[in-house]
């Protein structure tokens, strides 16, 4: 193994010389400590080394170690439920060695090589398989089946294969012959990527499905498709964590990769509290089945936290490659932004924008693309949408990493302090959000034979007058208002209280089903519709407030379960009718 | 790195190449580990701690932290420790008082331990923490009806100068407990860049509470150098960890003024010439101040808890400002003060909107405090945000204008700043007292405006 010998430290940047032979992007162990570092840049014989542990007690002359690979992540089951730091070491099977700290030096495999997975072969001896392709499966939780899949850059016809049984991460599944080049290859249960690399597809598709969340103003207002990519900016307190978590329970993806970006560490364990024992509506199985956490949170080293993203999106790559739908959540791309600037200020570099390196767009945009729906080299579809939370200092959306991040993404939730502050939870604004998605996802709310698209413009065209009427109302104060633009505030006010505003820690409202948004957005416009008849017909707003259930359709988020099909009904039919009575009156008198 | 210890065997360097500010720079010094603890001496016999900032094969760059003054380049002598900056820690700390690295400042004697400790921790893994979820009462309702606070969590204060943040702190030192335990906290304080008085109204605070025995002091003041403000607040958290993770107390931190250990850290990164991001602080300000608020919390080990309070002065009352903003981003939640309520003579100015407590779900409603706790917190917050819209219309239409429902409004922000928030410096309320103050204030609304609480809590609580 190459040595090179340690000439200078500056906190988490190293550089050693005698490292002519060593690459860029190279991992090596740094000083008698073994600390993980990767090659950043090399200048003749000197490196520089960018260090994943904290690199206090490093001295000049101490080694540095080269491993001739670039970084990589472990790929293959067991995965699932896990919680890794930023460069992909379990900080549970650290934790259960003893100690509450996390020691440098640590060196825990990813994976445990010794358990034994039941594994089935899905082909047969002398078929001739191609990089990607599905090898056989393994029951990873109750929930998922993992395919086993040919690693990248192997093929072949299959000259040995192993019958059904248990096996573990050391056994030799298959081997191949490449009669081609006369290459072999042997297959186990696990494989290595590099994480910077994105995986290899055989196309990029175009998107078609909506992500359904659970979350009425994302699904109805602002919905991302599958393999999308959105921004959750919003100032301190204003409830990104909140959002991605609530994303990360109900979102209607196979797999969750959640990745805790230089956040807080009671985050994390918030989420490793809560979600084994939240269950998954789609499969009645914990939510922490189809879970992935990434932590590397603010006090943990500073280059891991770099790194970590890189890490969250190729293990989700991973099993979109199997045809899942995976959804990548990272929390908070700011923090990401920050550690690069640390580093390149490190490094000397010449800054741009406060301080960022100029190849922040550059590298924002790397991680962005690799969302999107793809036919897989096994020739399924699988999808990543990557959904990242953006901390702009002071609230103000015109910083750098905000900025860039638009160019990116095609779907923004924007957090409002105003409403944070009301506790209108998620306090997602319907003024600023946008979604360039809306497109497809109308399409494919056309197919399943619902006027999705219409009611949401009804529900939507009321908050925007609404907002215009707000600016004369707070000059000459609403009673001054005509009844119809006063009719206009208060059903406003009815579609903010009764649909956009959601408790997540409501046990029925914390996820909402597409069946039931699509009736309550059918209720709300319907009465919108005809609240504004009556009032053109000469009816006042005191009639339309004097309805005895309003109170009962303010609450039906909460008062009525997801499939109580005649609880809905019943409402519905109470509503109408008491509309009814009231435009009686009036159609009545003006014959 | 005290395995690394007696490389150096007591070997020392004469002269310096460069003074620069709070830094020096040496040459031909060998062996020199980063963050590694040096000793210098001034000509004139003062010794001082230095740390090593940066090094290569032959140089060192050592930020001094008693200041530079007195040192020249010729006489000059400078020894490295072997180790990086440790403080001693033991129980015997408590009742004592300490300068911001650890050394007595009371006139005693050293405590006498073996344990050391450095005072940069380690970084907690987030698999072995335990989500803090128990309730402290505070006694003040504005915190623990909107804003509470839990064991282990880390809750600043934002304040401005002639602010009572002060008093506010020590309030809660005073009263803070658990409902259903009568467990002490230990209290751990410590003080960068503030005045003596500041110092002093603490002191006889604790001291009038009779807690003063309960409580170690790390006092860097205003006119103690400014570098040595950077490594108070991890002092003081070491001996906090210690008491909490060792020892098993609960500890209380109070950190003041943050804003001044942000301004000593710009002033060694200006002194570095390290490219500064916003106002001249440098990039790496949240990942430095990560490293201490994140030293609060609970293991899943057992032990004690952390539970920190810092307090910073927002300059000019600007909460967008890097330090508040930054440390907003950090911590979870925060007490934001209000100069215009406390001009009106509200006490405690707790800024009713802006104020926060992330952890307060978990640490409220049923079997903790009480069960409609999380919905009558919501609904008073829901309903005083519309008394700020009422309020600014109110001041372009006047007050005869408004509707029935807005005049209520009026009269329920009225009624929730002087009854709920507002309350004496001595008043301990229990949280049964700040709900029922709470539902009084809501009363004036009528039923249909409640619609943050549940039918059956009307029925219970508004009705009767």
């Amino acid at each position: 193994m190459d040595k090179g010998i340690i000439i200078r430290i500056n906190g988490p940047i190293v550089e050693a010389r005698q490292m002519e032979h060593t690459g860029v992007l190279e991992v090596v162990e740094v000083g008698n400590l073994r600390l993980i570092g990767e090659v950043i840049r090399v200048r003749g014989a000197v490196a520089t080394i960018q260090v994943y542990e904290i690199s206090s007690g490093l001295r000049p002359g101490e080694p540095v170690f080269c491993s001739g690979r670039p970084l990589s992540v472990c790929l293959g089951p067991g995965l699932l439920g896990k919680i890794y730091d930023g460069i992909q070491r379990p900080l549970s099977e650290i934790a259960k060695k003893g100690s509450s700290f996390i020691a440098r030096g640590e060196k825990t495999p990813a994976l445990d090589l010794d358990r034994k997975w039941s594994f089935k072969p899905i082909v047969k001896l002398g078929d001739v398989m191609e990089a990607g392709q599905v090898l056989g499966e393994v029951q990873e939780t109750e929930s998922v089946l993992h395919r086993v899949m040919i690693p990248p850059r192997h093929r072949g016809r299959i000259t040995k294969l192993v019958p059904a049984g248990e096996y573990d991460g050391h056994d030799t599944l298959c081997e191949l012959q490449d009669d081609a080049t006369g290459a072999t290859y042997s297959v186990g249960l696990f494989q290595y990527w590099p994480v910077r690399q994105p995986r290899p597809s055989q196309a990029r598709l175009p998107l078609e499905a909506p992500l359904l969340t659970g979350l009425r103003v994302v699904d109805t207002f602002f919905p991302l498709a599958k393999g999308g990519a959105a921004a959750i900016p919003g100032g301190f307190g204003t409830g990104k964590t909140m959002t991605q978590q609530a994303l990360a329970k109900w979102c209607e993806a196979k797999i969750i990769v959640y990745i805790g970006c230089g956040e807080r560490g009671n985050e994390m364990t918030e989420v490793l509290r809560e979600f084994p024992e939240l269950v998954d509506p789609r499969t009645g199985r914990s939510l922490m089945e189809r879970t992935i956490l990434i932590a590397n949170t603010s006090n943990m080293p500073v280059a891991a936290r770099e790194v970590s993203i890189y890490t969250g999106i190729t293990l989700a790559e991973y099993y979109r490659d199997m045809g899942y739908d995976v959804a990548v959540m990272a929390d908070s791309t700011s923090r990401w932004a920050e550690a690069l600037r640390e580093l390149s200020g490190r490094l000397e570099e010449m800054p741009a924008d406060e301080g960022f390196p100029a190849y922040l767009p550059n590298r924002l945009a790397s991680f962005y693309e690799r969302a999107g729906r793809v036919a897989t080299l096994s020739g399924s579809e699988g999808t990543v949408s990557v959904i990242g939370a953006v901390s702009p200092p002071g609230g103000d959306f015109s910083e750098p990493v905000t900025q860039h991040t638009t160019r990116f993404i095609r779907c923004f939730w924007a957090l409002d302090r105003d409403l944070a502050n009301a506790r209108h939870y998620p306090a997602i604004s319907w003024r600023n959000s946008y979604s360039e998605y809306l497109p497809e996802t109308a399409a494919w709310w056309r197919k399943s034979a619902m006027n999705w698209h219409d009611q949401r413009e009804i529900l939507m065209n009321v908050l925007q007058e609404e907002t215009n009427l707000q600016r004369i109302a707070k000059l000459v104060g609403p009673d001054a208002l005509p009844e119809g633009q006063r009719l206009t505030l208060f059903v406003a006010e009815i579609i903010k209280n009764a649909f956009l505003q959601q408790n997540s820690f409501d046990a029925i409202d914390m996820y909402c089903s597409p069946k039931k948004q699509l009736w309550m957005m059918a209720l709300l416009a319907t009465f919108i519709t005809r609240s504004r008849e009556i009032i053109k017909n000469g009816g006042t707003l005191a009639e339309i407030r004097g309805i005895k259930d309003l109170d009962r359709m303010n609450r039906m988020k909460s008062e009525i379960k997801n499939d109580d099909q005649a609880a809905m009904s019943s409402l519905e039919q109470r509503i109408f009718a008491e509309l009814d009575a009231i435009s009686n009156q009036h159609t009545n008198y003006g014959k | 790195m005290s395995e690394i210890n007696a490389k150096h065997d007591g070997l020392q360097y004469t002269g310096v190449k460069n003074i620069d500010g709070p830094l020096v720079f040496m040459e031909n010094v060998h062996g020199v580990a980063y963050d590694e603890l040096v000793e210098v001496a001034a000509p004139n016999g003062d010794v001082r701690l230095g740390q090593v900032l940066d090094v290569t094969a032959d140089t060192a760059l050592v930020q001094i932290f008693g200041g530079t003054d007195a040192l020249s380049k010729a006489n000059t002598r400078a020894r490295f420790l072997g180790h990086s900056l440790q403080i001693p820690v033991a129980k015997e700390m408590l009742g004592r008082v300490f300068d911001g690295l650890g050394r007595p400042k009371d006139g005693l004697p050293a405590p006498m331990t073996r344990e050391y400790r450095d005072v940069n921790g380690e970084p907690v893994n987030p698999f072995s923490r335990e989500y803090p979820r128990d309730f402290i009462q505070t006694g003040i309702s504005s915190i623990d009806l909107m804003n509470t606070l839990v064991r282990g969590q880390k809750l600043p204060i934002f304040s401005g100068n002639g602010l009572p943040h002060n008093r506010i702190a020590a309030q809660i030192a005073r009263q803070a407990k658990l409902l259903n335990e009568d467990v002490q906290f230990a209290i751990v304080f410590a003080a960068m860049g503030v005045k003596f008085d500041v110092a002093r109204f603490f002191v006889d605070s604790f001291e009038q509470s009779g807690v003063l025995r309960n409580v170690a002091m790390f006092l860097s003041l205003a006119d103690d150098p400014s570098v040595e403000r950077m490594i108070t607040p991890r002092s003081a958290l070491t001996l906090a960890e210690y008491l909490a993770y060792d020892c098993g107390m609960h500890v209380l931190v109070i950190i003041t003024d943050m804003t001044n250990y942000c301004e000593a850290l710009r002033e060694i990164a200006t002194a570095r010439g390290e490219i500064p991001s916003r106002k001249g602080y440098p990039g790496y300000l949240y990942s430095d101040l990560a490293s201490m608020y994140e030293r609060a919390g609970r293991l899943s080990a057992g032990g004690g808890s952390i539970t920190q309070m810092p307090i910073l002065t927002m300059p000019s009352d600007d909460i967008s400002h890097p330090v508040p903003d930054l440390t907003g981003y950090i911590t979870e939640g925060q007490i934001v003060l209000d100069r215009e309520m406390y001009q009106r003579g509200i006490y405690p100015p707790v800024a009713g909107l802006p104020s926060l407590s992330r952890l307060m779900k978990d640490g409220i409603g049923k079997g903790r405090t009480r069960d409609d706790h999380p919905h009558v917190a919501s609904q008073l917050f829901a309903a005083y945000s519309k008394v700020k819209d009422i309020r600014s219309l109110a001041s372009v239409i006047g007050t005869e204008e408004l509707s029935q429902i807005d005049q209520l409004y009026m009269k329920f922000g009225e009624k929730f700043e002087s009854t709920v928030i507002s309350q004496g410096e001595y008043e301990n309320r229990s949280i049964e007292e700040s709900l029922r103050l709470g539902w009084e204030a809501l009363k004036i609304l009528p039923r249909e405006e409640l619609l943050r609480v549940s039918e059956e809590e009307l029925k219970e609580h508004y009705d009767c």
